[in-house]
């Protein structure tokens, strides 16, 4: 401890601070990346919601909340304990470092045993995306909620002139949303999709996961070799940063997938 | 540093940044797993549409702190935050001009109709 | 050969540093090479790399322009290779070639220089990019060969998803060369706001820089999108996520708004590095300081702003919306505004300028009028009812070549050309340079514009057969494409016979007042002996002719009075 290893300033740089910052704006740059790379599943959810929100409605019912709230808060605590993690690295006391980025570790392993539960239940019951659902959705689920909201109807000059051509003799094209509309019983058309975007959002979400367990086990090694000080914390501070960015977008997914009204 | 009879303080703020006291932390912390409690609670009351603005209104909250203070943007560079707002301007205008044009053409949507595949 | 140093220390020195210790001869061996983190080796890998895929590219082209010689059934490929044939093209020239170039080319290998710095903010993630670009022309390839993609090189659902050939590898390398795209952008915006040197404030970079930086920002915000469409895709033909798929709910529209909120911005990442690199060459080779500094540099940023607004333009005969379709034509109409401003620019620049026509300036001028016919043939197809007519037909290629050829690819030849003495440490023969300009002007001319009368005319673009009466414009559009790829042959041969026996290149051979002039030629491992100092990068008048080393020296800057 009492050598920290002089990390020398590479021999581009300055000095430590324009390292330092650097190294800061670079990840933070790499974080809008990560931003609107979900900003697509994010306005893929948006679009589908506000289509469908019938199908969202009633495929959310499928998803158990209270995993969901259990996940949330494991991952807040994991962020707390990174926060902690890079303070101790800052002030340079291993030892807190070392246990911090492991109760970090655990956690996020954590979550992904939660999410391992959720999942095997859902392919059990074969509640899947697209081509793969295979759900027996006859029963109705817990809780249908006893007025559908009505959809609007089209208003008929932002209609299309043109017919669309799958309204011909063969009668491929069915009345759409009108008979949900009308409030019938059982579900309605393509629940498949809310699975879809459940899993490709949460797929993703996990993927990160894993990436921050592998950056954070990474980090608790170089941590125990006492590569960091006072003098050098930037490696645990950036992938700190990483890590809160993956809570972050926890903390949208959640709502928007677990608690529809 | 042209000053260097001036004692430092503990931590040394040019080489590591700025180091948040953990009470800070820790009251971060808290207020972060309240909201969630508070989100689930409100879930459960049937509002209409004001329960997604709601939900929404409380996840920007809690983003807002984990960015703040765990992330330490409101200690650092303005330039970072400026990247942020800048990812974050560029999701929204995505979605929204998005949104702007589905809706516009939803209802012409056929559904279950794909042409190219046997069904 | 080699200029001893002439003037004060700091000025003028280094000269020609073959015979000496450079970048080149620094450390010897491949290893030294492929495990670099220096941005001039990876500038060099890169410009390597670049051009082999823009030859590739360009064989499939030549492929392409015989076959529709005939129109009819050919000999030379089917319908189908046809297909697979314009899919690599587009592909192969767009992802591998066109968006990487300037900036991973030429970019990295002056960028720093320009800064007076040692090297790029992070040398190994610029090492990484370029090991992800390999990696991802490497799928492409792969996906080449064990069935290649017939989508056209936008991969548009439902097709994309229904096709046999292999769009999965052909997406995935896509994918990964999105991290190599986004690796360069975040390295150079952070180079550009931590490594200015002192005295370099925002508005005395380089313009260039400007350029480079407004592409980064399009890198790093656009291409994440990209990145979750094509897992989107690949998603969808593996698992059958049904997102794009309309016959589980889904939206193949959508798939058009995710794909050209990326690729519509990623042409301004083809075109505002050129832009970049006109706004250097203009004001050298006129020997005149550039004209309305603030407005150009200003007008890369506003260019990669509304870049991002505009995507639905591609989309207008695709099942957009009415409303969408009028704020999208509306934006568009906006983006030549700040276009405009630049070519004015550059014109004015020009003006009362003693322009020097050597072969970097005719590129520059070949730019000026081809992507003035580029530019302004966009605001014909970004009128909602003209693209109608125009959508399908030769016209949106001969519109977009005149843009990306017309505009990137000269831009790119043009700085090649000006920057290769500064890289190699060799002259190029001038006789061939400009002969190879005047070919690649006559050829591309040939090819494209007739595009424009066919497509006008109604020629459907993409098909295989086309009708009897547009044979005599396939037929001239293809002899063009002979011309352009002589061009091409010849301007290989000469640089490449100027790596060996081309004159020693003085330190500043165009007076450029740019600090990569101010190092030998080819620069040392560290760049700069001494850190240079940074100055007005356009003060051209500070530098005068010596004959005797065949370059440029900069003036004694002891007297201060001011000289009119």
């Amino acid at each position: 401890m009492a050598d920290t290893r002089t990390h020398a300033v590479a021999h581009h740089f300055d000095d430590a601070e324009q390292q330092r910052e650097a190294g800061k704006l670079g990840m933070w740059i790499f974080l809008a990346t990560e931003i609107l790379l979900f900003g697509g599943l994010f306005c893929a959810y948006a679009v589908y919601r506000s289509n469908h929100p019938e199908v969202f409605i009633y495929a959310h019912r499928f998803l158990d909340p209270s995993l969901g709230a259990l996940n949330t808060a494991v991952l807040i605590c994991s962020s707390f304990t990174m926060a902690l993690a890079v303070r101790a690295a800052q002030l340079g006391r291993r030892r807190q470092l070392v246990g911090l980025l492991g109760a970090t570790i655990a956690l996020a392993v954590c979550f992904l045993g939660v999410k391992g539960i959720e999942y095997e239940r859902k392919w059990k019951e074969g509640l899947l995306w697209g081509a793969r659902f295979h759900a027996k959705l006859a029963p109705a689920p817990p809780a249908l909620p006893q007025t559908l909201p009505p959809v609007p109807p089209a208003e008929g000059e932002e209609r299309s002139l043109i017919p669309p051509a799958a309204t011909g003799p063969s009668g491929l094209a069915r009345p759409g949303r009108a008979e949900v509309a009308e409030g019938a019983q059982g579900p309605p058309h393509d629940v498949q999709m809310f699975f879809a975007v459940y899993f490709m959002m949460t797929g993703l979400h996990g993927v990160h996961v894993i990436v921050g367990i592998v950056l954070l086990g990474w980090m608790m090694v170089r941590a125990r070799r006492g590569e960091f000080g006072p003098e050098y914390a930037t490696p645990v501070d950036l992938a700190g940063l990483y890590w809160h960015l993956v809570d972050l977008i926890w903390i949208f997914l959640f709502p928007l997938l677990y608690l529809i009204r | 540093m042209t000053e260097p009879t001036r004692s430092l303080p503990a931590t040394p703020e040019h080489t590591v940044g700025h180091v948040v006291p953990v009470r800070v932390l820790a009251r971060v912390w808290g207020a972060l797993l309240v909201l969630t409690v508070v989100t689930v609670a409100v879930a459960r009351v049937d509002l209409g549409s004001l329960n997604l603005d709601i939900a929404m209104l409380i996840a920007t909250v809690k983003a807002t702190l984990v960015v703040l203070y765990f992330m330490h943007l409101r200690y650092d560079r303005p330039i970072l935050a400026v990247v942020f707002a800048a990812a974050l301007l560029f999701v929204a205008l995505f979605v929204s001009i998005t949104l702007l044009d589905t809706h516009a053409y939803a209802h012409n949507l056929i559904p279950d109709y794909g042409p190219a595949l046997p069904k | 050969m080699t200029g001893s140093e002439s003037g004060t220390a700091g000025f003028g020195t280094g000269g020609n540093a073959l015979g000496r210790d450079n970048y080149l001869n620094h450390e010897r061996g491949v290893r030294s090479w492929l495990l670099t983190r220096d941005h001039k080796r990876i500038g060099v890998m890169y410009l390597v790399a670049i051009l082999s895929s823009f030859f590739l590219g360009g064989i499939f082209a030549e492929l392409i322009r015989t076959k529709l010689w005939t129109p009819g059934n050919s000999p030379l490929m089917t319908a189908n290779t046809y297909d697979q044939m314009f899919t690599l093209h587009g592909a192969i020239m767009i992802f591998l070639f066109v968006i990487p170039g300037i900036p991973a080319s030429l970019g990295n290998f002056v960028l720093p220089l320009m800064l007076g710095a040692q090297d790029v903010a992070f040398p190994r993630l610029n090492l990484a990019s370029f090991y992800f670009w390999i990696g991802g022309a490497a799928l492409a390839l792969i996906s080449m060969v064990t069935g290649a993609v017939d989508t056209g090189w936008t991969f548009y659902t439902p097709y994309s998803t229904t096709t046999n050939s292999n769009v999965i590898l052909m997406v995935a390398g896509v994918f990964v060369l999105g991290f190599s795209s986004i690796f360069t952008g975040l390295n150079f915006v952070v180079t550009i706001h931590k490594l200015r040197p002192a005295g370099m404030t925002w508005f005395r970079m380089p313009l260039f820089l400007w350029g480079i930086y407004g592409t980064a920002i399009i890198q790093i915000l656009a291409t994440p999108v990209l990145g979750i469409t094509l897992l989107l895709l690949i998603a969808e033909r593996a698992l059958g996520i049904g997102i794009f798929d309309p016959a589980l709910g889904g939206d193949p529209v959508l798939f058009q708004h995710f794909f050209w909120f990326y690729s519509h911005p990623a042409v301004y990442i083809m075109i505002l590095p050129a832009m970049g690199v006109i706004s250097e060459l203009v004001s050298v080779f006129s020997r005149k300081h550039i004209f309305g500094y603030s407005f150009i540099a200003l007008s890369s940023i506003a260019i990669a702003v509304l870049s991002f607004l505009v995507w639905g333009h591609h989309m207008f005969v695709a099942g957009q919306s009415t409303l969408s379709s009028m704020i999208f034509s509306f934006l568009t109409f906006m983006v030549a505004i700040p276009s405009a401003v630049k070519v004015f620019n550059w014109l004015a620049t020009m003006y009362k300028g003693s322009i020097w026509l050597a072969t970097p300036m005719l590129y520059v001028l070949s730019f000026l009028f081809l992507f003035g016919i580029g530019g302004l043939t966009g605001l014909f197809l970004g009128a909602l009812a003209v693209d109608v007519h125009l959508h399908d037909t030769y016209f949106v290629v001969a519109h977009f070549h005149y843009v990306m050829f017309g505009g990137t690819v000269i831009a790119f030849l043009g700085g090649l050309h000006y920057w290769w003495p500064k890289m190699f440490g060799r002259m190029y023969s001038e006789f061939w340079g400009r002969i190879g300009a005047l070919l690649v002007f006559v050829g591309f001319n040939t090819t494209f514009f007739t595009q424009f009368v066919m497509g006008s005319h109604g020629a459907p673009r993409r098909s295989y057969h086309y009708q009897m009466q547009f044979e005599p414009y396939h037929r001239l559009s293809t002899i063009g494409a002979y011309i352009l790829g002589f061009g091409f042959l010849v301007i290989a041969a000469y640089l490449v016979h100027s790596l060996f026996r081309g004159r020693p290149a003085p330190a500043n051979p165009w007076g450029g007042a740019t600090l990569e002039w101010r190092t030998s030629s080819p620069p040392p491992h560290d760049n700069f002996a001494v850190t240079p100092e940074a100055g007005d990068p356009y003060d051209v008048e500070a530098w005068r002719w010596d004959g005797a080393i065949g370059g440029y020296v900069q003036r004694e800057p002891a007297p201060q009075p001011a000289s009119p």
